[in-house]
Order: structure tokens, then C-alpha cells, then sequence
């Protein structure tokens, strides 16, 4: 465990290297004059472009630069966006509601996801099976720029079911529909694998061993073949993380969420490059961090796991 | 890679003048393809599928048996005007004809996506092939090269790249957008590929083919890719679906298509503006661009049910 736990840890750093490099190098090697940028059609004097060269190190080496970028990144530190406020500061503001939004996300997915992958998975080949089916291949097929506009003009301004967008200061009922939206981007594979795990679970032996015990049903589907089932998609759960933030970014702006993915929107925008370094740099690092807690939890949930 | 749009294409209405996959099927493969293409025959998803896919390729590279009318002929008096003659969607805010905007978008989301897919699918090709044959430090090397690219989120990537791409050219993006799609794209076929060879390069009728004095070349393609090349062709199809969605994404997040280029994703974002008052600008796109990603990824589907024995 302790080798495996010091393997993930240093592809994890690799990973994180690679990534934050890439980035970087992207978005802030090769710009033409930075200087010029900022100044936009005003002029500036030789005195100023010397005061920004040093305060920002413009005259330093690629690496150099890389490096400064780093340390200001693992001190917290991540500049300031073209707006004059401090990325930490907005950092500080977006991440409670990304976050908020997201459990509910990952909650109404899951729940949904379990409940009728069970039903499906008892029932193959059913009616219900076969319609979930259909319905899971549809909703994986709906690209979330489509979702989201669609369902914001459905249920938020033609029905009237929920606010069509959240405020400053969103409250649980403003963030359900985009919490809805979000989760669908999901529920379709974790439905899917529950759906098989359920499906081959029910002729193991354990379960046969179960109901000759004389268990009722209930017991059996519900402890033992659940218990066994839930955990490849508890997995699922984690890689899908990557695939939420993602879907944020579109969500939170259609529905003017103020969390991080509606801050990378306005800053992809407004050519806002520090702001969106500094935010693709977060979200990588949540990324890489959540997926290895996440396959931490599998080997504790399963005991037949042994990592070396 | 003409195996994808054989596939793809060959697949339409009408009997089929060769069972898939073509040339290169071994007699025990071709039992199973033909075994396949019955069952797909019956498949009422293929069938739905196909039909749309088909389609939406004539709509990419005939839209004017669509539509008579100029998708840039738009007149701001006529501002969300609603829908007469042959103008079926009305129009939106910039008065455009929103049919022919429509249909005009299917070029380029397919554009994009065939050429995305093509690229991920030759990047994929070479890092798979050579990672499973030669092994060793190569394949470490590209296995972990991999993990890095698969580390980042997409969509993050993406909006990074496609920036940069594109930054200071005045071109509508299309080579930008698909260069970008392509180089994250590759990872899950380059894995299904380097898997498969790790499985076939040690048995008896590749080590014969070698003994006979077949070189590398000639054992990856002749011999060990054959085995694959459904799992892959299916990969790629639901691939090119994705990429059509990402191409969407990245358009509406402006990013993507730019400086006139006419994209489902641009009249999505443009249409969400107004849709309090006009909805339909923001729907019929949107509808396109769901139906155009079902088909590919429902196609991609139906063939890997059919042609894996394991699912039978």
C-alpha cells in the first residue's frame, strides 16, 4: 500500500508538471509584447516599460519565467486578473458554489443512477431495461451546449419551474436545474455500469449461498448484491469529476452561476490569460488529487485489492 | 484510415457490395463479419442511425439540395420575423434565414469532426502500434506520455489550445479546431490498439508470419491489426460524434469557429441571448446538433454490439 501510495504520489507530480507546463507554455510563451497589450493605444514611456519589465521579469528566460509562475502558484499566490482583482481572492469566492453545485450534482446523479441501474439490472432485457437503455444512449448524446440553453428555455422561462438564472448568491432551489443539467452529463455511464456490475453480481456465487440461506430478496439485493455493485461506480463517481468542471464552464454561464467555470467563461472572453491560467491550474490540481483519493477509497472498499 | 469512412459510409440503405470490415478479413473474421452484418441488419438503432448519418454527410456536402437560400443574406428588418415559405425556422436576431444557417452548419461541425477523428485516429494508430509492438522503454515511455494527456480535463486542454491555435490568424478556425480535437482525442484509441497487440503479438500465426520473414510493417498491418480493427473503427465512430459535440462547445465558448464561420455552437450561444423572446433561433440548432452526435455515437454502438461475440 505504502509503495503504491509513493508510485501514485510521484505520476501524480509528473502529471501535475506536465499539465501546469503545457498551460503555461501555451498561454504565455511566444506572446508578441505584453507591455504593448496592457498599454493598449496609449503611449508609454521607456521609464514605465522598465518598471513593468522587472515587476513582471519580462526580460528573464523561459525557464525563469516557468519558475516564477510555479512558486507564486504553490504559495497561493496566482496574480491579478486584467480586472485588477486578485485571483485568490475570486478563487476564494467561485469554489463554495462550483462546489455546492457539483455535490448536487454528483448526489442526484448517483441516486438516480443507482436506483434504476438495480431495477434494470434485476429486470434484463424488461421493458424498463430496455426503455433506460434508449434513454441513457440519448441523454450521452446530448452535448451539454445543448442541454443546457434547452432545458434553461424549457422548465426556466417557458414552464416556470425554476429561476432561469442564479444571482450572486444562488440559493439550493436556483442551482437545481443547472445541478440537473450537470448530473445528466454523468448519470448515463454510472447507470450503464451499475446496470452490468448488478446484472453479474446476481448469479455469483455468494449470492446463491445467500438465498439458500433463505434471505429475503430484499436482503439480498439490497446488502449483498449492492454493496458489491456500487463499487466500480463509485470509481466512475471520481473519474467523472474531470467531465463535471468541464460541464461547468457551459453550465454556470448559461445559468450566470458565479463559480469557477462562469469565471473561465468571462476570462476566455475577455482574453483574460492570468485569470484563466491560474483557474485551469486549480482545477487540474482538484483533478489529479480527487482521483487518487479516489482509488485510495477503492482498495478500502474493496479488500480483495492489494496494491503493491 | 479508409476503414472509417468504409465503415461509415458503406453502411447507408442498400445491400452492401462487401461485408465490413473489407479487404483485409481473415476467412475465420470474415464468418463473424458476415455473422455481424445480419445481426445489424435487424438492429432497428443501426437502422436509425444510418439513415441520419447519411443525411446530415449529404447535408455537409450538398446543402444547397436543402435549401435555396443564403445563409448570409440577413436583413436586420426582418429581426426574429417568424417563419414563411420556405424560410421553415424564421429568422433571427440578425434577420438570417435560421433553416439555412441550419443546414449551412452541418459542414462545418462534420468538417471538423472527420478531420479531427482522422488525425486522432493516425496518432492513435502509430503511438498504439508501436508502444504494444516494440515494447520495453517505448512503450513505458508513451504509456505514461498518455496518462499525462489523459490527466488533464478536456475540455480545460482545449479552451488552452485552441486559443493558442488559433491566436493572430484571420482564418474561420477549422484547421485550429481540428488540430486541437485530434491531439486530445487519440488517447482511447491508441490504448484499444496497443492493448490488442500486446494479445496477438505472441501467437503462433504471427510468429510463423515472422519466421517466413515478415517484417515489423508487415506484422503490424497484415497480421496483428485485423484482429482490431472493429474495436477501433467503433472507437473512432463514437469518437467523431464527440468531436462534433467538442467542435459545438468550443464554438459557443468562442473559442472555436470564428470570424463569420457558420457553426451550430455560434448560433447556439448567439440564439441564447434572445431566447426569452425568440426561442426557436436557439432550438433548431440545437436539435441538429443532438440528432447529428446520437447518430455517430448510436452507430458506433450498434456495430460494436454486433461485432462483439463476447455481448452475443
Amino acid at each position: 500500500m505504502f509503495r503504491y501510495l509513493v508510485r501514485r504520489l510521484l505520476q501524480m507530480v509528473v502529471t501535475f508538471f506536465g499539465a501546469t507546463f503545457i498551460v503555461y507554455a501555451l498561454m504565455f510563451a511566444n506572446q508578441d509584447d505584453p507591455i504593448r497589450a496592457l498599454a493598449g493605444e496609449r503611449p508609454i514611456s521607456q521609464a514605465e516599460r522598465q518598471v513593468l519589465t522587472e515587476r513582471y521579469h519580462l526580460d528573464a528566460s523561459f525557464w525563469h519565467q516557468y519558475w516564477y509562475y510555479l512558486k507564486g502558484m504553490l504559495t497561493g499566490d496566482f496574480g491579478t486578473s486584467l480586472t485588477g482583482r486578485r485571483i485568490s481572492d475570486m478563487m476564494a469566492d467561485a469554489w463554495p458554489v462550483t462546489v455546492r453545485l457539483a455535490l448536487m450534482a454528483i448526489v442526484i446523479a448517483a441516486a438516480v443512477a443507482i436506483l434504476a441501474g438495480v431495477i434494470s439490472g434485476i429486470r434484463r432485457g424488461g421493458i424498463f431495461d430496455n426503455v433506460t437503455l434508449v434513454l441513457t444512449l440519448i441523454v450521452l448524446a446530448l452535448p451539454i451546449v445543448v442541454l443546457a440553453p434547452l432545458s434553461q428555455l424549457i422548465f426556466g422561462i417557458k414552464l416556470d419551474w425554476f429561476p432561469p438564472t442564479a444571482g450572486l448568491h444562488p440559493s439550493a432551489y436556483a442551482l437545481l436545474l443547472p445541478a440537473l443539467v450537470l448530473g445528466s452529463l454523468v448519470v448515463a455511464t454510472e447507470l450503464r455500469v451499475t446496470r452490468s456490475a448488478v446484472g453479474e453480481n446476481l448469479r455469483a456465487d455468494y449470492v446463491r449461498t445467500a438465498r439458500a440461506k433463505g434471505l429475503t430478496r430484499q436482503r439480498v439485493v439490497g446488502v449483498h448484491v449492492l454493496r458489491n455493485s456500487l463499487i466500480p461506480v463509485i470509481t466512475l463517481i471520481g473519474v467523472d469529476i474531470g467531465g463535471l468542471m468541464s460541464g461547468a464552464i457551459v453550465t454556470e454561464g448559461v445559468f450566470n452561476i458565479p463559480g469557477v467555470g462562469f469565471n473561465l467563461f468571462r476570462g476566455i472572453h475577455t482574453e483574460d490569460g492570468p485569470l484563466v491560467v491560474g483557474f485551469v491550474s486549480v482545477l487540474v490540481i482538484v483533478f489529479l488529487v480527487v482521483n487518487l483519493l479516489v482509488d485510495l477509497l477503492y482498495a478500502a472498499l474493496d479488500p480483495r485489492i492489494r496494491y503493491e | 484510415m479508409s476503414d472509417l469512412e468504409a465503415v461509415v459510409t458503406a453502411e447507408g440503405p442498400g445491400p452492401p457490395s462487401a461485408p465490413p470490415p473489407p479487404a483485409e478479413a481473415t476467412d475465420k473474421s470474415r464468418s463473424l463479419s458476415d455473422d455481424a452484418w445480419t445481426d445489424l441488419r435487424r438492429s432497428k438503432i443501426f437502422w436509425f442511425a444510418a439513415v441520419l448519418v447519411v443525411l446530415f454527410l449529404v447535408m455537409a456536402a450538398f446543402p444547397t439540395l436543402f435549401t435555396s437560400n443564403d445563409p448570409r443574406d440577413c436583413i436586420l428588418a426582418r429581426q426574429h420575423a417568424p417563419a414563411s415559405g420556405s424560410h421553415f425556422f424564421g429568422y433571427d436576431f440578425q434577420g438570417c434565414d435560421v433553416y439555412a444557417k441550419t443546414v449551412y452548419g452541418a459542414r462545418n461541425s462534420v468538417l471538423v469532426g472527420v478531420l479531427a477523428t482522422l488525425l486522432a485516429g493516425v496518432i492513435g494508430l502509430v503511438v498504439g502500434l508501436s508502444a504494444g509492438y516494440f515494447g520495453g522503454w517505448l512503450d513505458a515511455l508513451l504509456s505514461r506520455f498518455i496518462d499525462v494527456v489523459l490527466g488533464v480535463p478536456f475540455l480545460l486542454a482545449a479552451i488552452v489550445l485552441a486559443k493558442r491555435l488559433a491566436a493572430g490568424s484571420n482564418s474561420t478556425g477549422i484547421a485550429a479546431v481540428a488540430l486541437t480535437l485530434g491531439f486530445l482525442g487519440w488517447t482511447t484509441a491508441a490504448r484499444i490498439i496497443r492493448s490488442a497487440v500486446i494479445a496477438s503479438k505472441n501467437q503462433d500465426y504471427v510468429a510463423a508470419a515472422r519466421m517466413l520473414g515478415a517484417g515489423p510493417v508487415r506484422l503490424m498491418f497484415r497480421h496483428i491489426l485485423p484482429n482490431s480493427i472493429t474495436s477501433f473503427v467503433v472507437v473512432l465512430t463514437i469518437l467523431l460524434g464527440a468531436n462534433i459535440a467538442s467542435e459545438a462547445t468550443l464554438s459557443f465558448l468562442g473559442v472555436g469557429l470564428r470570424n463569420g464561420a457558420i457553426s451550430w455552437g455560434i448560433s447556439i450561444a448567439e440564439a441564447g441571448r434572445y431566447a426569452r423572446t425568440a426561442p426557436w433561433p436557439l432550438v433548431w440548432p440545437s436539435v441538429f446538433l443532438a440528432l447529428t452526435v446520437l447518430a455517430f455515437i448510436m452507430l458506433g454502438d450498434a456495430i460494436r454490439d454486433a461485432f462483439d461475440p463476447k455481448l452475443r
